[in-house]
């Protein structure tokens, strides 16, 4: 591990744990002026953190310990999964624990711990999220796998680090496997961080919650480390498809200076990438809730038709 | 420069996959239409790129008729049709849409795994992409068995016929004219004759359902 | 010639536990205190002698029981080392657990329950270290038996004994498949030792077909589809400690005998073998998986589970085969690792898993999800070593059953060049399917826990559940322990499965692995894929840390306990309200949605004049339905026609034997 590399990993962490809040604002403001409405100042998340942070947290009678830790676990798991993907840089020392499929596990893993505290309280809303989402997550998370392997079959390898370097080093080309990944991954991360046209995240109707019924019983700080924790997926989520699509700019082991510029790339690429996501989100509507199955089995079949495209064409 | 326009083949190709798979989970007819003339203009894209390639007039020619014939007029008739007959409705499959798209996934596979073999012997640019046309053929035939209303089942047969033009391209650089001509005139004219069936059925049955063909068989019973 | 001795000295000692526990036949206390940790301590001791064993060269053993001239020939190598490590693991957390558990009335007599039990362990011992067919065999059926004994120990109940007629039956047509398999192999020589057998060269159409009778034979007891029809009936039948026993190590000793078959004796054969194994593991992780995520009772959904990890090993054990037919050596490594790390593990979380059924089962005496819930709070130890099972069976990091999964996916990855360019398409379509299904089984494992543990108690009596005893307890910690600890240190698995895989294929990780060091994870280079359970762990454990410094230390937020809002029905008595959440049925119902066409669901619908309303969804097995009803109304047809010679009187059956007598003397003649 050198001096660099920890730079980049502490870097990559407090950007993250800093910057993503701040690609929601973005995206809010975004989403708010292609509907001609009035935006929200930028560091609105910021405020609504800090106001839950200092507010009371109630908690039901029957609240077990798992209801307690499960927004600290996912915090956790969704730090770590910011910290491996190469952000800014490729020279990771954690990365060497988690390659692309530790990956979907870790976000299996956050997934798993929220459903199963939203089951503890024993409501009616908790169930019927919990059920709800691991529907969208049983589906969403092979089709992500699926993506992935794509990735993995042209660079030979399923290191996030060494994919990156890979695809930065590629010549300029047209792959039909990878645009079919591209667009598999675009609908699987509007699942899995519920946008439209998958979930609401601002809706509070019992036939239209998914993510917010998980949620709904949590207040105070709780929501605060599960709303930062969301915000920091979507940052995951995003930095995972820059990097793989996208992977221009992106620092490497041996040019430890290039993490200076790489940083306002990031944000540049963050920003165009954050009015797709309202772009997207405006112009579809949401879609009723057993049609999201087939979505994402739309999204899971173009990732295994792109796997077998590159068998045709590349193998 | 150069091996840039030749991988865009490979792009056109998996788009011409991607929209027949599209065209196979579509609910609404439509952009069932809006799909075919996809369909065409990526035809057209890769006929010229083919020709700038290989330098073959020919092409130039073949792409400016398919451009005229299937991004312009079939469309338009298509447009026609569904307008005067009033047939914004759902697509009714016989088979439902998930299990249609296993059985796809299973006709890729079959047809990637056929062309192999035949596409290395082939010596056109675009011979990798015989598996995809294959499987696009496939696919557009498996649509029209699989639908119950008549448009789909048109749209269907004209997309099969946008498979084999690209395979026709793929394998061998395109069909000699004369060839083309002919299956040009035979497609408008089959277009033609199957708007008239349409109509015609949909004065007998008030539907367009092709269920109610069912009725005309003669199996000694009395017929309605 | 050590080891081998130290193995039949335990198993001697087991089976003499057995005979002492027939002359305790009804003292639960002696059998209890002291047969069953003595059967545990047994257990610890072949583990360690097992593992000892697995590094060592082969032995050899003839023992002078049996027939005269037929000895039986004992052999411990690699491959029989790794699975009686897996024998001795489940039987020392098992005998553990039975120390408190069979401390209550089961339906039969506690000694010879210990009998039964003891005799079962020696007898899977003695089929793994078996070295001729002739004691297979016999060990093979003493096993058959003795679980249906003990399958059948509540025998009073009607239920239970069609379970384990039905688990017999299909044993026993395994059984006389291995039979026929077994007679194939020795090719006439009439020599059935292994070392014969291995020897003996047969041409591809015989040992294709022994290679069929293998897979049907092994596939009958190990749950394959479709030979799994028995595995969710005979398992919610068994006391919880025996389930326990017959999923995590029962099913093993089929995995082995596949294996030992296949890859020893066989040594491998063309590609399409792989691609069979392959197929019937892949159709039974599927059935599996989705039966288990609408199941509605608690033993059935880890059956079915049960059958969904069984396919995940032998999807393993094909791709290795197929690998090893194109001499792709590393590749074939890597898979059988993959397989036989899931061997390891399963054996661990399923054992949690039922054990931990058992412990709810004495406390609340229900087995239905429907009538469990809230158990968290009244039984915080089953509840929380359970979890560790459940996330384990779900694939989650850093647990042992991501470590199979991370295996398996990473030799789908590297699946590039196979020479046949069919396979080479297929496999991206195994490796999604293998991705759905642990997607499902995270799904099952949730419903699992949530249903059971989580949420409000759905009946009254589930407030007054007491927690596991202190055996119980020490059976349940066993198995949590094995299932953290073996995911954080994979590379102790990797060396521990590299002798097999090196006997079995002719390759193995261990260098590549060690070369890495203990904390990192990485079969084919750092730069290709790796993966630090460890680091992992602490990674995440930090940032919570980070989380929780964050949140309580610099912000001045507190916390109060208030009832929760129920909609307004908080004036409902307590089970009452406990309806408003998700029943078993209701948390699996979009997957009985979308995957529809695997079942056969009848519905009982109330009619609109029903006084007493009641809806029914009844989900049962195409397989069932299909093949087998037909089948036994068949032999059914056939029976009754042979029993139209049963004609009763006396004369009818003088003239039997006085027309067979005729027959006799004409053959004789000619």
């Amino acid at each position: 591990m050198t001096i660099s590399g920890a730079v980049a990993q502490l870097l990559e962490i407090a950007l993250a744990l800093a910057g993503a809040p701040l690609l929601l604002g973005w995206v809010d403001q975004c989403r708010a002026r292609l509907q001609n409405r009035r935006a929200p100042p930028l560091v609105q998340p910021y405020r609504v953190l800090r106001k839950l942070f200092n507010k009371e947290s109630v908690v039901a009678d029957s609240a077990s310990a798992l209801f307690r830790m499960a927004p600290y676990a996912k915090f956790g798991c969704m730090t770590l999964a910011c910290a491996i993907v190469p952000t800014v840089s490729t020279d990771l020392p954690l990365a060497t624990a988690a390659d692309a499929i530790a990956l979907v596990g870790l976000f299996a893993l956050a997934r798993t711990c929220l459903a199963l505290a939203a089951m503890d309280i024993g409501t009616a809303f908790g169930g019927m999220g919990a059920r709800r989402d691991m529907l969208i997550g049983f589906l969403a998370e092979p089709a992500l796998l699926m993506t992935l392997f794509c990735v993995s079959l042209i660079t030979h390898s399923t290191s996030l680090a060494n994919m990156v370097e890979t695809m930065n080093r590629r010549p300029f080309g047209l792959e039909p496997s990878l645009a079919f990944a591209g667009i598999a991954f675009t609908i699987v991360s509007l699942a899995e961080n519920t946008r439209i046209p998958v979930d609401n995240p601002a809706t509070h109707l019992e036939l239209t919650m998914i993510h917010e019924a998980l949620v709904l019983e949590y207040s105070g700080r709780h929501l605060a480390m599960l709303e930062w924790a969301a915000s920091l997926k979507m940052f995951a989520y995003s930095c995972i498809g820059l990097a793989l699509f996208f992977p221009w700019g992106i620092a490497e082991i041996d040019t430890p200076l290039a993490m200076i510029t790489a940083v306002p790339v990031l944000a540049f690429k963050l920003a165009i990438g954050g009015v797709g996501l309202a772009l997207i989100e405006t112009i579809s509507a949401k879609m009723r809730i057993f049609r999201v199955p087939e979505y994402l089995a739309t999204a899971f079949l173009l990732a295994v038709i792109g796997l077998l495209v590159h068998q045709l064409l590349g193998a | 420069m150069r091996a840039l326009v030749e991988q865009s083949i490979n792009l056109y190709a998996a788009i011409l996959l991607i929209v027949s798979f599209a065209m196979i989970s579509q609910r609404r007819i439509l952009s069932l239409v809006h799909l075919y003339t996809a369909q065409g203009v990526t035809l057209v894209l890769a006929t010229l790129t083919v020709a700038g390639l290989t330098r073959q007039p020919d092409l130039y020619v073949s792409a400016a008729l398919t451009a005229v014939l299937k991004v312009i007029v079939i469309p338009l008739g298509l447009h026609r049709i569904i307008d005067r007959m009033n047939v914004r409705w759902d697509v009714e499959p016989l088979l439902n849409i998930p299990m249609t798209m296993l059985v796809g996934i299973v006709l890729v596979v079959f047809s990637f795994n056929l062309a192999m073999p035949i596409s290395q012997l082939s010596s056109s640019i675009a011979r990798g992409t015989l598996g995809i046309a294959l499987a696009c053929v496939l696919l557009s035939f498996m649509m029209m068995i699989v639908r119950a209303k008549a448009i789909p089942q048109v749209i269907g047969f004209l997309a099969m016929e946008n498979g084999l033009f690209f395979a026709a391209t793929a394998a061998t650089n395109g069909m000699p004219m004369i060839v083309e001509l002919g299956i040009a005139l035979d497609v408008l004219v089959g277009v033609l004759i199957l708007s008239v069936f349409m109509f015609q059925i949909r004065e007998q049955f008030d539907s367009l359902d092709i269920r109610h063909l069912e009725q005309l068989r003669d199996d000694g019973k009395d017929e309605r | 010639m050590i080891h081998i001795d130290w193995i039949l000295l335990i198993a001697g000692g087991w089976l003499l536990l057995a005979a002492v526990s027939l002359l305790v036949l009804r003292a639960t206390r002696i059998v209890a205190r002291w047969i069953f940790p003595a059967g545990a301590a047994l257990g610890l001791g072949l583990l360690v002698v097992a593992i000892d064993a697995a590094f060592s060269p082969a032995e050899v053993a003839e023992l002078l029981i049996g027939l005269p001239g037929l000895p039986m020939h004992l052999r411990v190598d690699a491959l029989a080392a790794f699975f009686l490590i897996v024998i001795g693991a489940g039987a020392c957390g098992t005998s553990l657990f039975c120390a408190g558990y069979f401390r209550t009335e089961e339906g039969t007599a506690p000694g010879l329950l210990s009998f039964e039990y003891h005799v079962f362990l020696a007898a899977m011992t003695l089929v793994v270290l078996a070295d001729d067919a002739y004691t297979f065999m016999v060990m093979w059926e003493t096993m058959a038996v003795s679980s249906y004994l003990l399958v059948t120990a509540n025998h009073r109940l009607a239920s239970v004994r069609n379970a384990g007629y039905l688990y017999l039956l299909i044993a026993h047509i395994g059984a006389i498949a291995l039979l026929m398999c077994f007679g194939i192999l020795q090719d006439n020589t009439g020599d059935y030792r292994f070392s014969n057998l291995r020897a003996v060269h047969l041409d591809p159409v015989w040992s294709s077909v022994a290679f069929g009778l293998a897979v049907f034979g092994f596939g009958a007891k190990a749950g394959l589809v479709p030979l799994h029809v028995w595995l969710p009936e005979a398992h919610p039948a068994a006391p919880s400690p025996v389930s326990a026993l017959m999923s995590a190590v029962m099913l093993k000793t089929a995995i082995y005998g596949l294996l030992r078959v296949c890859l020893d004796i066989l040594g491998g054969g063309p590609w399409w073998w792989g691609m069979v194994l392959l197929a019937l593991g892949l159709a039974s992780a599927l059935l599996g998986v989705v039966f288990s995520t609408v199941q509605t009772e608690m033993k059935r959904l880890l059956a079915y589970s049960s059958i969904e990890n069984i396919g995940l090993i032998v999807t393993g054990i094909g791709l290795a085969l197929t690998f090893h037919a194109y001499g792709m050596t590393a590749l074939a490594a890597l898979a059988l690792s993959a397989a036989l790390v899931h061997v390891l593990a399963h054996a661990f979380f399923k054992s949690l898993l039922f054990l931990g059924t058992g412990a709810v089962l004495h406390a609340t005496g229900e087995r239905n999800l429907g009538k469990l819930g809230g158990l968290i709070r009244t039984m915080p130890w089953v509840a929380w070593l359970v979890l560790a099972g459940a996330l384990a069976g779900a694939g989650l990091p850093p647990f042992v059953g991501f470590v199979s999964e991370w295996l398996l996916l990473q030799s789908f990855l590297l699946t590039t060049i196979l020479p046949n360019s069919f396979l080479n398409m297929l496999i991206p379509l195994v490796a999604a399917a293998v991705a759905l299904v642990v997607a499902l089984a995270g799904y099952a494992m949730v419903k699992f826990f949530g249903v059971i543990f989580l949420g409000q108690p759905r009946e009254e009596k589930l407030l007054q559940a007491h927690d596991a005893g202190s055996w119980e307890r020490l059976g349940l910690l066993w198995f949590a322990a094995g299932v953290l600890l073996l995911g954080l240190f994979p590379t102790l698995l990797i060396e521990l499965v590299d002798p097999v895989t090196r006997r079995l294929v002719g390759g193995g990780l261990a260098p590549a692995v060690q070369a890495n060091g203990w904390l990192l994870l990485a079969p084919s280079g750092i730069d290709r894929a790796s993966y630090g359970p460890i680091v992992f762990l602490c990674g995440v454990g930090a940032a919570t840390l980070l989380g929780l410094l964050i949140a309580r230390g610099l912000f001045r937020g507190t916390l109060r306990r208030a009832a929760t809002w129920a909609c307004g029905m908080g004036l409902l008595p307590v089970r009452d309200q406990a309806r408003l959440q998700d029943s078993a049925e209701g948390f699996g119902q979009p997957i009985r949605q979308i995957f529809e066409t695997f079942f056969h669901v009848s519905r009982e619908l109330p009619a609109p004049s029903d006084v007493r309303p009641r809806y029914r969804v009844l989900i049962e097995d195409r397989i069932w339905l299909g093949a087998y009803l037909p089948i036994v109304r068949a032999v059914d047809a056939v029976a009754r026609q042979v029993g139209h010679l049963q004609q009763g009187r006396i004369s009818i059956y003088l003239l039997y034997s006085f027309l067979t007598l005729l027959v006799m003397l004409l053959l004789v003649r000619a």
